[in-house]
């Protein structure tokens, strides 16, 4: 062990390596390849997964949707296709008897799903947008990003169905003019005039609103378009560690039971399951990650199988070396650590400068990639992978050298001089 | 300082078994300057291998300043080597990556000398074989007598107690061996045992004892009136 320490040693290794410039050379360029593929591809995987990451980051990832559609089978007498309408009362069942549960709300919309948008004036400005009647509970499910000095619909909103509305961006470019701020004003939405309490920013990524989507309370809605107890979907949030399919299936089986549908009946209720969607996306990215790990490994041995290879070349070139080191004094374990130190440098070497290298690519791709609409956010590579990979990289550099350096030392110096 | 006694060599070279060494009886003194000669196939080399403890012997003793050689490891073989023994080789067989200084210094590395030290040492034997001022030149840029100088150099460098030439002017022009030969005989001089294995009667009669080998054994061993190699040059 001391005689990894010696100063006297690495001189030598330094030397031998220094002085066969294109030997080196090309034995660096292998493992250097090696990590730097793999340092790039792992930091592109990982990129991606951020990317991902960021785009699911305004909605709770273990939510779902569910809407009513019309039965497909016949039962306590009712007829197929009946229509299915959820119902405002849904919601406390839904609470109760569901303790997974973690926000429901109800909403009900015009200019989705067919129906007409509504017809919307400001002055001498106007646009058919889609209007949706919320709860304040929605911004709990999916996160509304309100633009300063504004505010999404609230409790008291809904306790007296005032007539305010949260607008998008897009309409506050077609219905205000430029630097007018729209907090205090008046829209007509259809027939009724709404005060505008808050504007909302659409979120980059995944959403559940267009940009163009006006918010009012639900109850508002309710009054003004009669609409009852109806409720076109939930959008429900279930807690964090629940599984979010279950959950689905147990929704859709007790409303089934509250609408007196077919147990069986798949078709009376539609949903949506974003939980399933995310771990999609996020199954995808981690098989990314898995197969630049993969791909990156066999790049990373195969480049420190190359310098097994030119090490054991360059020991057949050097037999006369060893020889003659030999007998000026080496003894047979000097020599069979000199080619393994020589090779765990190279391949030392050629790693930290293939990380390097790599970390650079990723933060030109990084600075790249920014402004792009494309999910792909901060690449890197985590500190345990580098590690790792330096690891693997020592251990298989000393196993590689062993094969030349066991062949130096098995060569008798008698041989190794007469060889000419 | 060697006292060689009933050696036996054999090499197997397929089914037949060569007898290289029949019986080989033979001591060296200190500050002996021997030739030993012979035809090729004489085994005049696989002597000065098993001398070198290059090679091992089959039969009989070998001893080397007191210290008995057999049964030797690599590693404790290499430890001898490197404590008794210098070699000077036909082919020089210096190492073409590294300067004239640093292969002087090479068996001194193997001494576990300072770094410091050895580079004073190597240039101290480089000055005696005169080439102090090609201290820093790789072996491509020298001369063949350059070179074995270099050799010399490196072979007294360890200060071993035997010096062991294989041919040493074989690869060299008369006039560059007669300067080599100046430069062992001046070693010589200073005390120095060397062994220096040659074809060329004129570079054995240079010594001050030749022994004659001629198919494994010895035929003669007689001692002779040196020729200095300084009158040549």
């Amino acid at each position: 062990m001391k005689f990894i320490f010696d100063r006297n040693t690495w001189q030598e290794i330094f030397g031998s390596i220094s002085k066969n410039k294109t030997r080196t050379i090309i034995t660096i360029v292998g493992v250097l390849w090696g990590i730097f593929i793999y340092i790039a591809l792992s930091g592109a995987a990982k990129g991606m997964d951020n990317g991902f990451e960021k785009v699911f980051e305004s909605v709770s990832m273990n939510s779902m949707f569910v809407w009513g559609q019309s039965t497909s089978m016949p039962y306590e007498g009712f007829k197929t296709g009946r229509p299915m309408q959820l119902k405002l009362s849904d919601v406390t069942t839904l609470e109760n008897r569901i303790p997974e549960i973690q926000n429901i709300a109800p909403r009900i919309t015009l200019g989705n799903f067919g129906s007409d948008p509504v017809f919307t004036v400001r002055g001498q400005k106007s646009g058919s947008y889609p209007v949706n009647g919320d709860y304040p509970v929605y911004t709990r499910i999916a996160t509304k990003k309100i633009f300063d000095g504004g505010r999404f619909i609230n409790d008291e909103d809904i306790a007296q169905a005032r007539k305010v509305c949260v607008i998008g961006e897009r309409n506050l470019q077609e219905l205000f003019e430029k630097d007018e701020d729209p907090i205090g004003q008046f829209i007509r939405i259809g027939d009724v005039y709404f005060q505008v309490v808050g504007v909302h920013k659409l979120s980059q990524g995944v959403s559940f609103d267009n940009d163009n989507a006006i918010f009012i309370p639900f109850t508002t809605f309710r009054k003004l378009y009669n609409t009852g107890e109806n409720v076109d979907y939930f959008c429900i949030a279930a807690y964090d560690d629940v599984d979010v399919v279950q959950v689905e299936k147990d929704v859709k089986s007790l409303l089934r039971n509250i609408h007196r549908v077919n147990p069986e009946d798949e078709r009376a209720f539609g949903s949506f399951n974003l939980g399933e969607m995310f771990t999609k996306v996020s199954g995808f990215a981690k098989g990314m990650t898995f197969l630049s790990l993969v791909v990156g490994i066999a790049t990373i041995l195969a480049g420190v199988i190359g310098i097994g290879n030119i090490l054991l070349i360059s020991v057949k070139e050097r037999t006369k070396e060893l020889g003659v080191r030999r007998a000026l004094g080496a003894t047979p374990k000097e020599v069979r650590s000199q080619i393994i130190l020589e090779s765990v440098f190279l391949t030392m070497i050629a790693g930290v400068m293939g990380i390097i290298l790599g970390a650079g690519v990723l933060s030109i791709i990084n600075s790249l990639t920014k402004d792009l609409d494309f999910p792909y956010t901060n690449p890197t590579v985590p500190i345990p992978y580098v590690l790792g990979a330096l690891l693997i990289m020592v251990v298989l550099g000393t196993l590689i050298g062993l094969i030349p350096a066991q062949r130096a030392v098995s060569i008798k110096p008698i041989d190794a001089l007469r060889e000419e | 300082m060697i006292e060689i006694k009933n050696l036996h060599k054999s090499y197997q070279m397929g089914k037949n078994s060569l007898h290289v060494l029949k019986g080989i009886n033979f001591s060296v003194e200190e500050g002996e300057l021997v030739a030993i000669m012979g035809s090729s196939g004489s085994g005049k080399s696989t002597l000065l291998n098993i001398l070198g403890m290059l090679d091992e012997l089959d039969e009989g003793s070998y001893t080397l300043d007191g210290v008995p050689i057999k049964n030797l490891n690599e590693t404790k073989a290499a430890q001898y080597r490197n404590k008794f023994l210098g070699f000077i080789f036909q082919s020089f067989n210096l190492i073409n990556y590294k300067t004239a200084a640093e292969n002087v210094a090479l068996p001194l590395y193997y001494q576990r000398v300072g770094r410091k030290e050895r580079q004073e040492k190597a240039l101290k034997y480089l000055e005696q074989v005169g080439l102090k001022e090609w201290a820093t030149h790789l072996p491509s840029e020298l001369s063949g007598g350059q070179k074995q100088r270099v050799a010399i150099a490196r072979a007294m460098a360890a200060e071993p107690k035997v010096l062991l030439a294989d041919e040493p002017t074989g690869a060299l022009d008369s006039k560059t061996s007669y300067e080599v030969m100046d430069l062992i005989q001046k070693i010589n001089d200073q005390g120095n045992t060397i062994l220096l294995v040659t074809h060329e009667e004129d570079i054995a009669h240079m010594c001050k004892r030749i022994v004659h080998l001629k198919d494994g054994v010895i035929v003669e061993d007689k001692k002779v009136d040196q020729v200095r190699a300084e009158q040549y040059v």
